[in-house]
């Protein structure tokens, strides 16, 4: 008996969902699946993302990789032709025939063109897929003007794409109001005079009859009412329509407006056939946003592996988004259509903000809520809403904006089955039992959790929850850095700047208590660093450094140091790469090259560094800041100078990104990379400053990281000019800087933060809190007095000294044993070194061993 | 080490301002590597070997005080060792060697032998 075949029909959000639900999951299925496009998963809902900056590449939610890891058959670009429901098989378009013991039907939705007159021109488009996007974007670049058909969500999403393209830009809706389904009419107004203020145009209330030839433009717009509407394209986003033919076909439950008819385990009337997300109708309700959509693909996974109690009971369709750049929430019965519902609305016209209430009869529960403008309050009235939460005696006072007086709603409150997160379905419950085991922030409650790691939207949420479990337990979060200082890294910096402090006895004498640690006295020098930027070996900083930064090295094992020379952005002379080689002949030192671009010399004596540091300063080497927390390396691709797809010169502005913040001290080592077009051969998304050159600019990617726990950068700013780049990437750093904990890398501080990549950009971007021109300021005072710390100690006879092996003798340290392997040294191990040792007696104090070059191996 | 000639008294090894304060130096005592460090308690002598990493590292280790106690940290894997007693503060039944040490006339003088256990 081989394994049960399960296969799957699509490969969209929800298809793909089922898939990592099922690989977290024990189970024996053989997979294939079944996908008509021509790539794995990627992210519909931030499709205008696309249209921003944003590459295919970073909508993907998968790779092929993926599939190959858990051994599923991918079929790409290989669309379904028919289910064979007797057979118990599946026939693709090319002639493919796969059988399934259990099939699941993802197939989703298309979009519904109305049928108008003239809808299937070749500048009448849709808006579903990237092909799509490839589409309108090729057509705008012979269109001066697009229209939309259709004033929903997608619709002006749509719109914010034509936007972008840099098209004039016009929605048409047949009903009197724009997002007629989750907005009321006073919400709608709102949002219509906000996006008319973006200079798109908004016609309502319009019923498109025919699409002719223009006079002034390819295409006229001939409405129901007279009307006419000149345009180059048009886009329909008139809605979705289920994708059900195939089940149709099969001879499977539709419903009478489409949808494949399920039940609460998500199967169909065929049991061994499911269907999940748009394409499903569940209770006779299709749903057309992704959260229930993984709902589904989590029941059909659990019905699958064998756990017949989880099943699906319908979703909220509540919503909060945000709409070219507006913000938009609708919670519940947004209309007010339940019987005598009766509301309370705040609306500000001139700050173009609308709130709605819509409580029940008795004015005692929230049932719905309409938001335009500001959502902040969006995550608590959907828990009063959802929990069907006892509402204060003033209700009207949850959405007058903040002040001192505004009820909050008291986390306590809420039950431990009360949804936070949506996206990952997170209950308050998931939240308390993570914070019991030991979970004291933000950014271990995600990587615990899953809340708030996919849309973010219920972050503030997961911080309320968090900052009250913590008082409610009992649990006290101590941010003391370490016995002798009662503040945290954020707060001594501060108290560095404003109090101008220079040294760690000041610091201590002020502020703290004891004579300091391995925790404090590194971090407080990396302070000074950061701020004064003195010389790391003056006398009363020298004490503070780890012996890296003390002896501007990086320690090994075996009590040596590697020595590794700044090579900005990986460019190197022939001239210089044999002075390295030379160099490590001399000293005999292990040579490896790096992952950033950089040669390591290991095994390197503390009293022989000054001698190699004084011939690579000579041939006119740098330090290259191994050994700090601060700028490492700055990886670059060679760029347009050789490469023929390169459109920038990646080479130039890594050296000039190195040059720029070499010798930066900060909470922890920062990497960096430069690539010279999309292809990303730098691998710049790693990094914690990224930044890929486009033919308009460069894209900023920000707070990536490799090593133990990767995440992908974000992206930050696109197409911008250098200027715009080198002032981002100066005020997000010195940010960093300036809020970070100790040792904690841009990711993690990152994902602690709470408003996210938003509020990161509203402070960098926007400049926000009013600090853009101080942290620049800061960082040019950084820049300006960088001195290579080799080049000074090896003129500084005094801190010369402190690289004696010992102060009173010059021999070496016989404990320091090496052997031969492939061509170079490597530490003898313990029993290697007893015996090598044995051998060497003789000569183990020859004080002449210091001041020969070569070392005997 | 090697030679078991007992040798008594007193090893001078440098002047007072040849350490900065709250900084150590490696030494050599009667053959042995000893970490002397300078604290604002006066001078301290440990073994430089670190039990855990297996090298000679100590006297390159931050000073500071835990508990009470003033340690030295080790550079490697940063295991604390008191500079009283030699004993680690993570694992009691580990310590390094201590050796006396006394300033005269500006100079560091060292022990020739550790303390006795």
């Amino acid at each position: 008996m081989g394994k049960p075949a399960l296969v799957i029909i699509g490969n969209g959000m929800v298809g793909q969902s089922l898939l990592e639900t099922l690989s977290g999951l024990t189970h024996d299925y053989a997979i294939t699946v079944f996908s008509a496009e021509p790539r794995p998963a990627y992210d519909r809902v931030q499709l205008s993302s696309w249209f921003s900056g944003a590459t295919t590449e970073d909508l993907a939610l998968t790779t092929e990789a993926f599939f190959t890891e858990h051994g599923i058959r991918l079929l790409l670009g290989e669309a379904v032709a028919r289910i064979d429901t007797a057979g118990r098989c599946v026939e693709g378009v090319s002639g493919a025939s796969v059988a399934y013991d259990k099939l699941v039907i993802a197939t989703g939705s298309y979009p519904f063109v109305p049928p108008i007159p003239g809808n299937d021109q070749a500048h009448c488009l849709v808006y579903r897929t990237i092909e799509d996007l490839e589409a309108i974007r090729d057509s705008a670049t012979s269109s001066k003007c697009g229209v939309v058909i259709g004033g929903g969500l997608l619709g002006l999403e749509a719109a914010k794409a034509l936007k972008d393209l840099g098209l004039d830009t016009h929605v048409v809706e047949f009903a009197p109001r724009l997002m007629a389904v989750q907005l009321d009419d006073g919400g709608a107004r709102v949002l219509r005079h906000k996006i008319e203020s973006l200079g798109v145009k908004v016609h309502t209330g319009k019923a498109t009859q025919a699409i002719v030839a223009g006079e002034t433009s390819r295409y006229r717009l001939e409405f129901a009412d007279g009307e006419t509407l000149e345009t180059d394209m048009v886009l329909f986003s008139a809605g979705i329509r289920p994708d059900d033919k195939l089940a149709r076909d099969a001879g499977l439950e539709v419903g009478e407006r489409g949808g494949i008819v399920v039940n609460d385990r998500c199967q169909t009337s065929d049991p061994d056939i499911y269907a999940i997300g748009e394409v499903a109708l569940w209770s006779g309700r299709i749903y057309g946003l992704v959260a229930p959509g993984y709902e589904m693909a989590r029941v059909c996974a659990a019905q699958l592996t064998g756990d017949g109690s989880r099943t699906f009971t319908g979703a909220d369709m509540s919503t909060k988004l945000k709409l070219m750049g507006v913000e938009v929430g609708s919670i519940g019965d947004a209309q007010g259509n339940a019987p005598g519902a009766t509301t309370c609305v705040f609306e500000d016209g001139p700050a173009g903000i609308y709130k709605k209430l819509i409580l029940d009869a008795e004015g005692k529960k929230l049932i719905g809520a309409v938001l335009v403008g500001d959502t902040a309050d969006y995550g608590m009235l959907l828990q009063y809403c959802l929990n069907e939460m006892a509402l204060p005696q003033q209700p009207a006072a949850l959405i007058l904006p903040a002040s001192s007086d505004k009820p909050s709603l008291g986390v306590d409150a809420l039950p431990d089955s009360a949804q936070i997160c949506s996206c990952n379905n997170v209950t308050k419950g998931d939240l308390c039992s993570a914070i019991a085991g030991g979970c004291t922030t933000v950014g271990g409650l995600k990587t615990d959790t899953k809340a708030a790691s996919s849309c973010g939207g219920c972050a503030a949420l997961v911080k309320q929850v968090l900052d009250a479990e913590l008082v409610r337990q009992g649990i006290e979060v101590n941010n003391d850095l370490c016995e002798h200082f009662a503040y945290s890294r954020q707060e001594l910096y501060h108290l560095v700047r404003v109090h101008e402090i220079k040294t760690f006895d000041a610091l201590l004498e002020k502020f703290g208590k004891g004579h300091g640690c391995d925790i404090c006295k590194p971090t407080v020098a990396s302070i000074l660093a950061s701020c004064w930027n003195e010389y790391l070996l003056k006398p009363q900083h020298a004490g503070l450094q780890d012996t890296n930064d003390y002896f501007l090295a990086n320690l090994q094992k075996d009590g040596t140091y590697s020595v590794v020379p700044r090579v900005p952005g990986g460019e190197i002379t022939p001239e210089k790469l044999i002075v390295i080689g030379e160099v490590a002949q001399r000293y005999d030192l292990y040579t490896k090259i790096t992952g950033g671009q950089r040669i390591d010399l290991f095994g390197a004596r503390v009293e022989q560094l000054p001698k190699i540091w004084s011939e690579l300063v000579e041939a006119g080497f740098e330090s290259g800041h191994a050994y700090g927390k601060s700028l490492r390396t700055v990886k670059s691709c060679v760029g347009n100078s050789w490469c023929r797809y390169g459109v920038q010169d990646s080479v130039a502005m890594a050296i000039f990104v190195e040059e720029r913040y070499r010798g930066l001290r900060s909470p922890h080592k920062l990497k960096m990379a430069v690539s010279g077009c999309t292809r990303e051969c730098a691998e710049a998304q790693s990094k914690d400053i990224g930044i890929i050159a486009t033919e308009k600019g460069w894209n900023l990617y920000v707070c990536g990281n490799g090593g133990m726990r990767p995440r992908h950068a974000e992206l930050f700013a696109s197409d911008i000019d250098d200027d715009t780049l080198i002032r981002y990437i100066d005020r997000l750093l010195m940010f960093y800087i300036r809020t970070a904990d100790r040792l904690q890398r841009t990711s993690v501080w990152r994902d602690n933060m709470e408003g996210g990549l938003e509020y990161l950009q509203d402070v960098v971007i926007n400049d926000s809190l009013n600090i853009a021109e101080e942290l620049e300021h800061q960082m040019q005072a950084v820049v300006d007095t960088y001195v290579c710390e080799w080049k000074r100690t090896i003129e500084d006879a005094q801190a010369l000294r402190r690289f004696d092996a010992f102060i009173n003798d010059d021999s070496a340290d016989e404990h320091i044993v090496y052997v031969r392997e492939r061509g170079q040294k490597r530490p003898a191990r313990p029993e290697e070194r007893q015996q090598l040792m044995a051998e060497a007696q003789p000569v183990r104090f020859d004080p002449q061993a210091r001041t020969e070059k070569g070392e005997p191996a | 080490m090697n030679s078991k000639a007992q040798v008594t008294g007193w090893a001078d090894v440098c002047a007072v301002s040849d350490v900065i304060p709250g900084t150590g130096v490696a030494a050599r005592i009667n053959g042995a590597q000893v970490a002397l460090f300078h604290t604002e308690d006066g001078f301290f002598a440990l073994g430089n070997h670190d039990p855990f990493s297996d090298a000679n590292v100590l006297a390159r280790g931050i000073l500071g005080d835990i508990g009470g106690k003033l340690v030295v940290a080790s550079p490697v894997y940063k295991q604390h060792f008191c500079l009283h007693t030699g004993i680690c503060l993570e694992d009691m039944a580990v310590n390094v060697p201590t050796w006396p040490v006394t300033v005269r006339d500006g100079r560091v003088l060292v022990a020739q032998q550790p303390s006795a256990q």
